[in-house]
C-alpha cells in the first residue's frame, strides 16, 4: 500500500535535484530553465497526491494552471534566450550581469 | 502489491532521471532526461486518478515543451565540454543546501502531519464520470475565471514570443501598401521633352 | 402683529447672485472679457440690493424667518446646519451691505477702468458681497464663523490686489495677521460657546442664556476667577476688535489703504469693520449679562475713539485721514453698544456705512483726479474742477462732524447722550468725556482734509494740473447715489425705524436686539427730559462740532499760516500724533523683533545646526549613502545569486516552520 507519505519523497527528491541543478550549472541558461521544470513537476506531483488522498479535485486544477504558466514561462524564457543569444553570442550565465548594481 | 511495484518503478525512474538531468554533460542528453522524467511522473499521476493530467503531461509538455527545448538547444550550438566547468567548485554548497532541503521535505512529508485520519488513504473516488468530465465539470463552473486568465495568458506569452524573437531581415522585400496607395501620378510618371 | 414668512428662494438669492457671479467672473473672466465681468457681478448685486430692498419692506411689516437649508457638518451628536436668521436687524444689514456694494460695483467700474486684474477684481468685490451676506444672515455661530473667516479672505485678498506693490502684500499680510488674533479670540469664543451650552445656534443659545447666567458658572484661569459669560463674551469680543480695528488691534485698518479705493469704501468702511459691531449687537442677549464685557466694549471703544481721532488730526494721506476717521467713528459704535444702546449702534453704523463709503468714494475720485496723488498737500482749489464731488464730498464731512440735518447727526448725538446717561462709574466718565472730545476732533480734521483738498491754495503739481477734471458718470452716479443716503439716513431712521423713540424698546428693532430693562438707555434719556424738537441747538456735541468746524475754516481756508505756527509751538505732540503714536514701533519692539530674534535663533540653532549639519549629513544622508554603497555591491546581476538568494529564503522559511509549526 502507497501511503501519500510516499509519493511527497518523491516530490522532495525532485524538487531538491531541481535545486542542486541550480546551482551546478553555471553555464548554461537552458539547464536552469530545465531544472525549474523539475522543480514545478516536484510540486505538480505533490499537489496531485494530495487531491488524490484527500478527495478534493481542487489540487488537479492547480496543476493545472502551474502547467499552463510552466508552459508560458518557457516560452518566454527561451524567446529571450534567443533574442539574447543573437545579441550576445552567447548563454553562459556569467555573461548575463546588465542587472549589476 | 502490484501498486507497490508500479510506484517503485515510476518514482525510482523519475529521480534517477532527474539524476541525469542534472549530471549529463549534453545540455541535449538533459532534455532526454527530462523527457524521461516526466514520462514516469505521468505514470505516478495514473496511479493517483489524474489521467487527464497524466495525458496532458506527455501530450504537451514531452509533445510540445520539450521539442521546443530540443529546437532551441540546436538552433543554438551550444559549446558542450565548456558548459561544466566549475561543476566541483559550487557542489558543496549546492549540494548541501540540496541536501539540507531534502531532509526537511522529508522529514514534513513523513512526519504524519499531512496524514489526517480516514482521508489519507489511497482509495478509488468511486465517480460515474471519468476524471476529464470531473475536472471539466469544476474547471468551467468555479475556476471559470482563473480559466479565462489563463488562456490570456497564454495567449500573451505567444504574441510576447514572436515579439521577442521577430527579425526583419534588411534583404527581404516587402510591399509597402500604404506608400502604394497614396502615390500619384506625379510621382511616377516624368514629362520629357523630346 | 401678524407672523409673516419670507420667501426662502428669494433669501437664498441674495447672498447666491453674488457667489454665482463672484465664480463666472473668477473662473471665466478670461473668456468674459471687461465688459461682461462687470456686467454680471453688478447685475448680480443689484438684483441682491433690490431683493434686499423688498426683504427690508416686508421684514418692516413684520415678517421674519428662522430656519436651515442643508446641513454642513456631522460629527456625532455635533451638528451645524447651514441656515438663516432673517429679523429686523438682519433685514437692516442686508439693505446696507447690498446697497453700498451695488454703488461700489458701479464706481469700479469707471475706477477700475484698464486695471490688468479687472475681472479679479470684481470677482473679488462680489464673493466678498457673498461673504458679507452669510455673516450677516446667518443663524449660527458658524455660519457667522465662516463669514468672519471668509470677508477676511476676501479683504486680504483685496488690500493686496496689486500684488506687484510691496507695501501692498505687507499691508496684506498685516491685516491678516493682526485679523488672525482677532479671529483666534473669536473662535476661543465660539468653542465656549459650544463647550457651555452645546449649541451653536443663535435661537437655542440666547434661550439658554438667562438660565445658563442665574447658575453662575465660572471658569478658574490661573488662579483668577472669571464668570463664563464674560469670559465668552470677552473672548468674542477680541474678534471683535481685530476686525473692527479697535485699540490695539487697530494697526492694520490704516495700512489696508494700500488696497484700491472702492475696497477702502466697501470693505474698511461701510461693511466688514463693522462686522464686530453687529456682532456684538447680534449677541446682545449675551453681552447684557455681562457687566464686564460691556465695560470692556465701552472703555475699549472710547479709546479707539478719541486716540484714532486725534491721529487723524495732523495726517497728510487723505485715505489715511479717512481710514482714522473709521477706526474712531467705530470706537462710537462700540460705546453705544456697550451703553446698552445697541439700536442706536447699528443705526450709526447704517448711517456711517453711508457717509464713509460716499466719502472715500469722493476720495477715490479726487485720487483718480490727480493721478493717483494721495497728499493732500499737493491738492488744493480742486473744486474749480470737480464740482459733483466736491458736493458730494462736502456733504459726507458735514455727516460725519455731525451736523444737522445730515445723517451723522442724528445717530451720534444719540450715541452721546446714551452714554453720558449711562451710570458705568469711572469708565463711563471717562467714555463720555472721550466721545465729546471726538465730536471736535472729528469735525476739525474732516473739514481739514476737506479745505486742503477742495480749498486753500492751489499746490497741484503742474504737471497733473493739465489732466485734473471731473470723474465720469459712472464715478459720480454712486457719489450722488451715497449722497442722498448721507443726507436722509439719519433722519430716515428717526421717522421711519423709530430709533430715538423711547416708547418702543429698541424702536424698529424690536426683539432682535436684548437689553435689560435697567440698561435702557433711550427711557434714561427720555427721563432726562431734554429730547426736544430743536434741542441739538442746546446740546454740546452740536457746538463742539460747530467749533471743530470753524477752527478748521480758521486754519485752512482763513489763515493758512497758523498750522505751521501750531507745530512749531509744540513739535513733539505733532510728531508724535504724526507717528501714530508710535503704535507700530512699539508692536515692532515687543512682538515682531522677539519674535523674529527667536525665529533666527531656531533657523541657525535648530535647522542649521542640528537637522541640517547633524542629523542630514551626520546621520541620516550619510548612513543611507553608505548603506547604500554597501547594498549595491549585493546587485551582482548574475542570475545564480538572486535563485540562490530565494532557496536560501525557501530553506529558511521551511526551518522555520519546521521548528515552530
Amino acid at each position: 500500500m502507497v501511503g501519500l507519505s510516499e509519493y511527497l519523497i518523491v516530490g522532495a527528491a525532485l524538487f531538491s535535484l531541481g535545486v542542486i541543478g541550480l546551482f551546478l550549472n553555471r553555464k548554461n541558461v537552458i539547464t536552469i530553465l530545465m531544472c525549474i521544470e523539475l522543480m514545478l513537476l516536484a510540486v505538480n506531483i505533490n499537489l496531485v497526491a494530495f487531491s488524490h488522498f484527500l478527495n478534493d479535485l481542487s489540487g488537479q486544477i492547480f496543476v493545472f494552471f502551474v502547467l499552463t504558466v510552466a508552459a508560458c514561462e518557457v516560452a518566454v524564457g527561451l524567446a529571450i534566450l534567443v533574442s539574447f543569444y543573437r545579441m550576445r553570442g552567447s548563454i553562459e550565465v556569467e555573461d548575463i550581469n546588465t542587472l549589476q548594481g | 502489491m502490484l501498486e507497490t511495484v508500479f510506484f517503485n518503478l515510476f518514482g525510482g525512474l523519475s529521480i534517477l532521471a532527474g539524476i541525469g538531468v542534472v549530471l549529463s554533460r549534453n545540455t541535449m542528453h538533459s532534455v532526454l532526461f527530462l523527457i524521461l522524467c516526466f514520462f514516469n511522473a505521468a505514470g505516478l499521476f495514473f496511479m493517483l486518478d489524474a489521467e487527464f493530467l497524466g495525458v496532458i503531461l506527455i501530450l504537451i509538455y514531452v509533445g510540445a515543451v520539450m521539442v521546443l527545448f530540443m529546437f532551441v538547444i540546436m538552433m543554438l550550438e551550444v559549446n558542450v565540454a565548456k558548459l561544466k566547468e566549475g561543476v566541483v567548485q559550487y557542489l558543496p554548497l549546492g549540494g548541501m543546501i540540496a541536501v539540507l532541503l531534502l531532509i526537511e521535505f522529508v522529514a514534513a512529508s513523513s512526519s504524519g502531519v499531512f496524514a489526517q485520519g480516514d482521508k489519507a488513504v489511497a482509495e478509488h473516488f468511486g465517480r460515474e464520470v471519468n476524471n476529464t468530465a470531473e475536472i471539466g465539470q469544476i474547471l468551467y463552473t468555479k475556476y471559470l475565471l482563473g480559466f479565462e486568465i489563463a488562456a490570456i495568458i497564454l495567449l500573451v506569452a505567444l504574441v510576447g514570443a514572436i515579439v521577442l524573437t521577430i527579425r526583419n531581415r534588411k534583404d527581404a522585400k516587402y510591399q509597402n501598401i500604404n506608400a502604394q496607395v497614396k502615390v500619384r501620378r506625379e510621382d511616377r510618371i516624368r514629362k520629357v521633352r523630346m | 402683529m401678524q407672523e409673516m414668512t419670507l420667501n426662502t428662494t428669494e433669501l437664498l438669492a441674495i447672498p447666491g447672485l453674488p457667489l454665482l457671479a463672484a465664480l463666472l467672473a473668477g473662473l471665466f473672466g478670461w473668456a468674459l472679457k471687461d465688459k461682461l465681468s462687470h456686467l454680471i457681478t453688478s447685475g448680480a448685486v443689484i438684483i441682491s440690493a433690490l431683493l434686499s430692498i423688498h426683504v427690508f419692506m416686508q421684514v418692516l411689516d413684520g415678517a421674519s424667518f428662522y430656519g436651515d437649508y442643508w446641513t454642513w457638518i456631522i460629527s456625532g451628536d455635533f451638528v451645524v446646519p447651514v441656515g438663516m436668521m432673517i429679523d429686523p436687524l438682519t433685514a437692516l444689514m442686508m439693505l446696507v451691505v447690498t446697497i453700498v456694494s451695488a454703488c461700489v460695483h458701479i464706481y469700479t467700474i469707471g475706477y477700475m477702468h484698464g486695471d490688468p486684474g479687472y475681472s479679479r477684481f470684481f470677482s473679488y468685490i462680489s464673493a466678498f458681497t457673498f461673504s458679507m451676506l452669510v455673516l450677516v444672515m446667518g443663524n449660527s455661530f458658524f455660519t457667522l464663523f465662516f463669514g468672519w473667516e471668509a470677508v477676511g479672505l476676501f479683504s486680504y485678498l483685496l488690500i493686496g490686489f496689486w500684488y506687484k506693490r510691496e507695501s501692498a502684500n505687507y499691508a496684506a499680510l498685516k491685516a491678516f495677521i493682526v485679523n488672525r488674533i482677532g479671529d483666534f479670540g473669536f473662535l476661543i469664543g465660539v468653542l465656549a460657546i459650544w463647550f457651555y451650552f452645546g449649541s451653536v445656534d443663535y435661537k437655542t443659545v440666547f434661550d439658554m442664556v438667562p438660565g445658563f447666567v442665574e447658575k453662575g458658572i465660572t471658569l478658574d484661569f490661573m488662579n483668577w476667577q472669571i464668570s463664563a459669560i464674560t469670559f465668552i463674551c470677552l473672548a468674542l469680543f477680541v474678534g471683535a476688535m481685530g476686525k473692527s480695528g479697535q485699540v490695539p488691534l487697530h494697526v492694520w485698518l490704516p495700512d489696508s489703504m494700500e488696497g484700491p479705493t472702492p475696497i477702502s469704501a466697501l470693505i474698511h468702511a461701510a461693511t466688514m469693520v463693522t462686522a464686530g459691531v453687529f456682532m456684538v449687537a447680534r449677541l446682545s442677549p449675551m453681552f447684557e449679562y455681562s457687566e464686564v464685557a460691556l465695560a470692556a466694549v465701552v472703555l475699549v471703544g472710547a479709546t479707539t475713539a478719541w486716540l484714532c481721532a486725534t491721529i487723524g488730526l495732523v495726517q497728510n494721506d487723505i485715505k489715511r485721514v479717512i481710514a482714522y476717521s473709521t477706526c474712531s467713528q467705530l470706537g462710537y459704535m462700540f460705546v453705544a453698544c456697550g451703553v446698552s444702546a445697541y439700536s442706536v449702534g447699528i443705526f450709526h453704523l447704517m448711517t456711517h456705512a453711508f457717509f464713509k463709503a460716499l466719502l472715500f468714494l469722493a476720495a477715490g475720485s479726487v485720487i483718480h483726479a490727480v493721478m493717483a496723488n494721495q497728499d493732500i498737500r499737493k491738492m488744493g482749489q480742486l473744486r474749480k474742477y470737480m464740482p459733483i464731488t466736491y458736493i458730494t464730498m462736502f456733504i459726507a464731512a458735514l455727516a460725519l462732524s455731525g451736523v444737522p440735518p445730515f445723517a451723522g447727526f442724528w445717530s451720534k448725538d444719540l450715541i452721546i447722550e446714551a452714554t453720558v446717561v449711562r451710570e458705568m462709574g469711572w469708565v463711563g466718565d471717562f467714555a463720555s468725556f472721550a466721545v465729546l472730545t471726538a465730536v471736535f476732533m472729528t469735525a476739525f480734521y474732516t473739514f481739514r482734509m476737506f479745505f486742503l483738498t477742495f480749498h486753500n491754495s492751489d499746490r497741484v503739481p503742474a504737471e497733473v494740473k493739465s489732466h485734473v477734471h471731473e470723474s465720469p458718470k459712472v464715478i459720480t452716479i454712486p457719489l450722488m447715489i451715497l449722497a442722498v443716503g448721507a443726507l436722509a439716513a439719519g433722519a430716515w431712521g428717526v421717522m421711519v425705524l423709530d430709533i430715538a423713540n423711547p416708547e418702543v424698546v429698541n424702536g424698529y428693532f424690536g426683539n432682535s436686539l436684548f437689553v435689560l430693562d435697567a440698561h435702557n438707555p433711550l427711557k434714561m434719556i427720555a427721563e432726562e427730559g431734554e429730547h426736544g424738537m430743536f434741542h441739538f441747538l442746546l446740546s454740546m456735541p452740536f457746538w463742539l462740532a460747530i467749533g471743530g468746524i470753524s477752527l478748521a475754516y480758521a486754519m485752512y481756508y482763513r489763515e493758512t499760516a497758523l498750522p505751521a505756527k501750531m507745530v512749531a509751538i509744540s513739535p513733539a505732540v505733532h510728531k508724535f500724533l504724526l507717528n501714530k503714536w508710535y503704535w507700530d514701533e512699539l508692536y515692532e519692539k515687543i512682538f515682531i523683533q522677539p519674535a523674529q530674534r527667536l525665529g533666527n535663533f531656531f533657523w541657525k540653532s535648530g535647522d542649521l545646526a542640528m537637522i541640517d549639519k547633524g542629523v542630514i549629513h551626520g546621520g541620516i544622508v550619510d548612513s543611507i549613502m553608505s548603506g547604500a554603497a554597501r547594498m549595491r555591491a549585493m546587485q551582482t546581476g548574475m542570475v545564480f545569486h538572486y535563485a540562490f538568494a530565494m532557496v536560501i529564503g525557501v530553506f529558511g522559511f521551511l526551518t522555520y516552520l519546521m521548528l515552530n509549526g
